[in-house]
């Protein structure tokens, strides 16, 4: 029986891990799908990781190694190459891999760090034929990063999202001529730093308000029709333009992995595709934490060891101190709000600060953020910039939640 | 006035610098933001990522970086002078790949752990 | 010199062969692509029709009824997917509910059983992401979901088994006739037949043109489709149909055996093979949808794909002896409910070629069974032992779809190997699932590499010419 068993071990699932350790579970383990710890962070070479955690910048790998070094160091058991098929509410997990062959194991708390997949061509039915040459941001940089063959010579790149902007410059530096990224929104998906050292500095186009409207190409992709769209996003007949390339790179999107969750009856948010959880990052089903990126999209590594720290030291308080009650508080998302996390607060459970990670729904200029119990305004922050894109935080301090009952809400005021 | 935005965080700061006043910054939150809109306007570093050969560990590549920023303008430099590079495993963090590469007072150092593959 | 070539390798050219096979004969079947089922096999609606639908008397009434029950026990034998789950044809006015009449008339000249009429409540008791203007449907309990491909597959697999000499990647340029010995012309030389199949799909009409006066034109029909992701997949239990009407059989939402959802297609006419999606096909097939089941979450879309159907001016299948080319079979305009049809139509071909003197001797061994090992269906204790014998399946290499190591090293040692990432798709269901071989496709890549002998730059997406990766990163390469 162990104590803790950690579905992922890219850098929520070693952040859990070794948190729950630090708070004395002694009966740990990792399950790890890839032949070794890291996760997504292995393929991320590029730097601008660790800022806030470490205080230092580094790169994915560097990143990803402190937190292997550290759970290293402690008797966290690993094991590689094995993929969960199952976890069951009553937190039984079954497992596969080529060495340990077919397990099933008993745990007292489990924490769900699987991630999230890349969205493709299908979920946004892009017109024209099925060439060879179109891939996802990160299947390209896993190719590149990883394997070191270069998936194409002339790149169109869809969406700003930061996989998409890392790959820019990246394809560049390669040798690759990357003709455009092209943004449906008005705004870019992702951080400001990668638009001006991914495009501005090799001096690649960015088409906000544009698609692929046509991919070409019967056996590798020929060319892609990239149209401006209106402001419901719909092309603009007339407004074609026609790259001659040999690959498309979609960069439009993450989805968090929840196959498993589902499978085991968790509730789950339709607003972040993860499951709902407590402040503590626990799910509906008590004894199971979600953190990182199968929880919501987080743009910054930092965010996602700060989450599962939590989410490993609330296993390691529930082993040792057992189940949460007290008040509950709903968040809801009021204007300018697109979600929450968490979606639920058990006040007794907030020690000083309740950190509240949340996404706005478009791009505003010197703002107040308001957190609102009925009528009343129970705390309020401002900011001179939030942008869909990147994920803002505030830090709620715990007295005031005790003024508040049934629900709070997030809500943007523009000045 | 030239607008640009800062890099150093994810904050992403709007930044103004005034050329004509000795490139004073605003819009800054923090020192770093200054100094970052200073030397973007008079000497723009990057630091530069990439993947070196590898022999006898879990993959072909293994991804290296320049420990400090180099000139924006060096950076194909940068990558041409790593391409005859071939490490062979075992390799640790932090090793060094070339030394003061392309003069620039950087090391290129490598950035992960590549095991050695029996 | 061969008894019988067969030209294409599709559902129709697969089927005639795996009944040739069972006779004492020479067969080789030709094909211009790297794998079978690359036509409108892998790219229609998955869907072994009950068989209404046709014109009572017509080649495609007849062979569809047939096929479709001959279908569904090839697929049980060859363990290919099949499910029935029974179809209804939806009717939303008075004047619908006419059609509805009619087809049931027909099912019943046909011989179609256990067809019934049912009511709009009725049928949303049964189907409740039923729309309420729903009037009244025919319920054909019949009606059977399968994976077309891997039918398509496990026939041609089971005629190699039995002998028959499949060439790949080999294209007819032509045909000649001397001394009752057809000659076949084709980029990897000449082979020499008693008997040729025409069974070329798409491009039948260009294969019978070469031998024969010009007697029916192809008018290629394009489908557009939405594969919806697996928790799409429950959203209905039957196949869903809309009213037929002149330009096909309507935009219909089923499920499929994969556990997810298909909705389409759209129907327009095209020149060729022309399979690319259209921006207002595929509003169509949404729209369309829409109307039958108000539910369905187009967001949960995994991929969109488009077919051509094999249509021609004759509206009826086209299974003939032409008068002026003797031993020369076309099997052409074999478009829906070709895929039911199919098992049908290979059984005729023979009956046709005994007719015309092939000589039909039964072979004591024929062999008709296959098996594949699909882990995820198995039980806990099959797995672990599975792997305790073999550790290749511990591996699991798509998470989408929890296909294993094991089972792609598996599929390069059956009859027809894979020879493309697409290849071990058909096969094993590799990236068939929601992240598309986002994540299993370097891998899958990496295992055909190790498998072929070749370099991973020399890995083709699907057909010739389609190689997924271009070059190098610098540095270039090495033997580390």
């Amino acid at each position: 029986m162990y104590d803790l068993i950690v579905v992922g071990g890219g850098p929520a699932g070693l952040a859990a891990a070794w948190a729950a350790w630090e708070k004395g579970l002694r009966k740990i383990l990792i399950v790890e799908r890839d032949r070794e710890l890291g996760g997504i962070l292995n393929q991320c070479i590029h730097n601008g990781f660790g800022l806030h955690h470490f205080k230092e910048e580094l790169t994915g790998p560097e990143y990803a190694g402190r937190f292997i070094s550290m759970i290293h160091a402690t008797g966290v058991e690993t094991r590689l190459d094995t993929m969960v098929l199952e976890v069951t509410w009553d937190k039984r997990v079954c497992m596969v891999g080529k060495s340990t062959g077919y397990r099933e194991e008993q745990a007292k708390t489990v924490v769900l760090a699987m991630g999230c997949r890349e969205r493709t061509r299908g979920a946004i039915a892009i017109p024209g034929t099925r060439p060879a040459g179109i891939f996802t941001a990160g299947a390209a940089q896993r190719y590149v990063n990883m394997e070191g063959w270069l998936p194409g010579k002339r790149v169109v790149i869809l969406g700003s999202g930061d996989i998409g902007l890392i790959m820019a410059r990246r394809m560049t530096l390669e040798g690759a001529k990357v003709l455009a990224c092209v943004e449906v929104m008005p705004y870019s998906g992702g951080l400001s730093r990668n638009i001006v050292q991914c495009l501005q500095d090799f001096d690649i186009p960015l088409y906000l308000s544009h698609t692929v409207t046509e991919i070409r190409g019967e056996k590798r992709v020929e060319q892609v029709v990239v149209s401006r769209v209106d402001e419901n996003r719909r092309p603009i007949p007339g407004t074609e333009m026609v790259f001659d390339c040999d690959t498309l790179l979609l960069s439009v999107g993450l989805i968090p992995e929840n196959e498993l969750t589902r499978q085991a009856g968790i509730e789950m948010d339709p607003r972040t595709n993860g499951p709902k959880v407590y402040e503590n990052m626990e799910v509906s089903v008590p004894g199971i934490f979600a953190c990182g990126n199968v929880c919501h999209v987080h743009d910054l590594v930092d965010y996602v060891t700060a989450e599962s720290l939590r989410a490993g030291e609330a296993a390691a308080a529930y082993v040792l101190s057992g189940d949460r009650a007290g008040k509950t508080l709903t968040v809801q998302n009021g204007p300018g709000v697109t979600y929450t996390v968490p979606q639920k607060i058990r006040t007794e459970g907030v020690e000083k600060n309740c950190g509240i990670f949340f996404r706005v729904n478009r791009v505003c200029r010197d703002s107040e953020i308001l957190v609102t119990s009925g009528e009343t305004v129970i705390a309020k922050y401002s900011r001179s910039h939030l942008a869909p894109g990147e994920m803002e935080h505030i830090m709620l301090p715990g007295v005031l939640l005790n003024k508040a009952e049934g629900e709070i809400t997030l809500s943007v005021r523009e000045a | 006035m030239k607008e640009l935005i800062c890099i150093v965080c994810p904050n992403s700061c709007h930044l103004r610098v005034d050329e004509e006043r000795n490139f004073q910054v605003s819009g800054n939150s923090c020192p770093r933001g200054a100094e970052y809109g200073r030397s973007e306007l008079m000497h723009p570093v990057r630091v530069v990522t990439s993947t070196v050969r590898c022999r006898g560990g879990a993959y072909p590549r293994c991804p290296v970086k320049t420990n400090r920023p180099v000139p924006k303008e060096s950076i194909f430099a940068v990558m041409d002078a790593m391409e005859g590079v071939t490490l062979t495993a075992p390799v640790r963090t932090g090793d060094i790949v070339i030394q003061n590469i392309c003069g620039t007072g950087a090391d290129l150092v490598a950035t992960r752990n590549m095991e050695k593959e029996n | 010199m061969y008894d019988v070539l067969i030209i294409g390798c599709g559902i129709t050219g697969a089927a005639t062969a795996f009944m040739l096979s069972k006779y004492r004969l020479k067969v080789g079947i030709l094909e211009r692509e790297n794998d079978v089922a690359q036509g409108a096999t892998k790219a229609n609606s998955a869907i072994l029709h009950a068989g209404y639908d046709p014109e009572p008397g017509t080649l495609m009434a007849k062979l569809n009824v047939r096929g479709s029950a001959l279908a569904r026990e090839l697929c049980e034998k060859l363990d290919v997917p099949c499910r029935r789950c029974g179809s209804m044809v939806l009717a939303f006015s008075e004047q619908e509910e006419e059609t509805l009449r009619t087809l049931l008339r027909r099912g019943g000249l046909s011989g179609v059983p256990e067809l019934c009429i049912l009511s709009g409540d009725e049928a949303r008791a049964l189907e409740p992401a039923l729309s309420g203007s729903v009037t009244a449907a025919l319920l054909a309990p019949t009606a059977a979901i399968c994976s077309p491909w891997e039918l398509c597959l496990a026939l041609a697999e089971t005629a190699v088994r039995n002998g028959t000499e499949l060439f790949l990647e080999t294209e007819v340029t032509g045909l000649t006739r001397e001394a009752e010995v057809w000659r076949v012309f084709t980029n990897r030389g000449t082979f020499r037949s008693r008997f040729v199949v025409n069974a070329a799909g798409v491009f039948a009409g260009d294969i019978h043109d070469m031998v024969s006066a010009h007697s029916f034109t192809m008018g290629p029909s394009r489908g557009e489709y939405y594969l919806l992701d697996k928790c799409e997949g429950s959203r209905v239990s039957h196949v869903l149909f809309q009213c037929p009407n002149e330009n096909g059989k309507g935009v219909l939402v089923a499920p499929t055996v994969h556990g997810n959802l298909i909705v389409g297609p759209s129907a327009d006419t095209v020149e060729g093979n022309n399979t690319a999606n259209t921006a207002a096909g595929m509003a169509s097939v949404r729209e369309k949808a829409l109307q039958s089941v108000p539910d369905i979450d187009f967001r949960q879309s995994i991929r969109n794909f488009a077919g051509v159907r094999a249509r021609t001016d004759r509206r009826d299948f086209v299974i003939e002896f032409p008068p002026d080319a003797p031993g020369f079979l076309d099997l052409a305009g074999i478009c829906s409910p070709g895929l039911s049809a199919a098992p049908a139509i290979g059984e005729y071909a023979v009956e046709l070629l005994g007719s015309a003197g092939l000589p039909l001797a039964e072979k004591a061994d024929f062999v008709c069974e296959r098996h594949r090992i699909r882990f995820k269906e198995l039980s806990a204790s099959q797995k672990a032992a599975l792997i305790e014998k073999e550790p290749a399946y511990g591996r699991v290499v798509c998470r989408c779809e929890t296909v294993t190591e094991g089972e792609i090293l598996a599929c390069f040692r059956t009859p027809i190997p894979p020879r493309s990432v697409d290849g071990v798709k058909r096969r094993v269901n590799t990236g068939m699932g929601r992240c598309q071989g986002g994540f299993c496709g370097p891998r899958v890549v990496e295992l055909l590499s190790r498998e072929l002998g070749v370099s991973p730059g020399e890995i083709l997406q699907d057909r010739d010419g389609t190689r997924i990766l271009v070059c190098r990163t610098k540095g270039g390469w090495e033997d580390v």
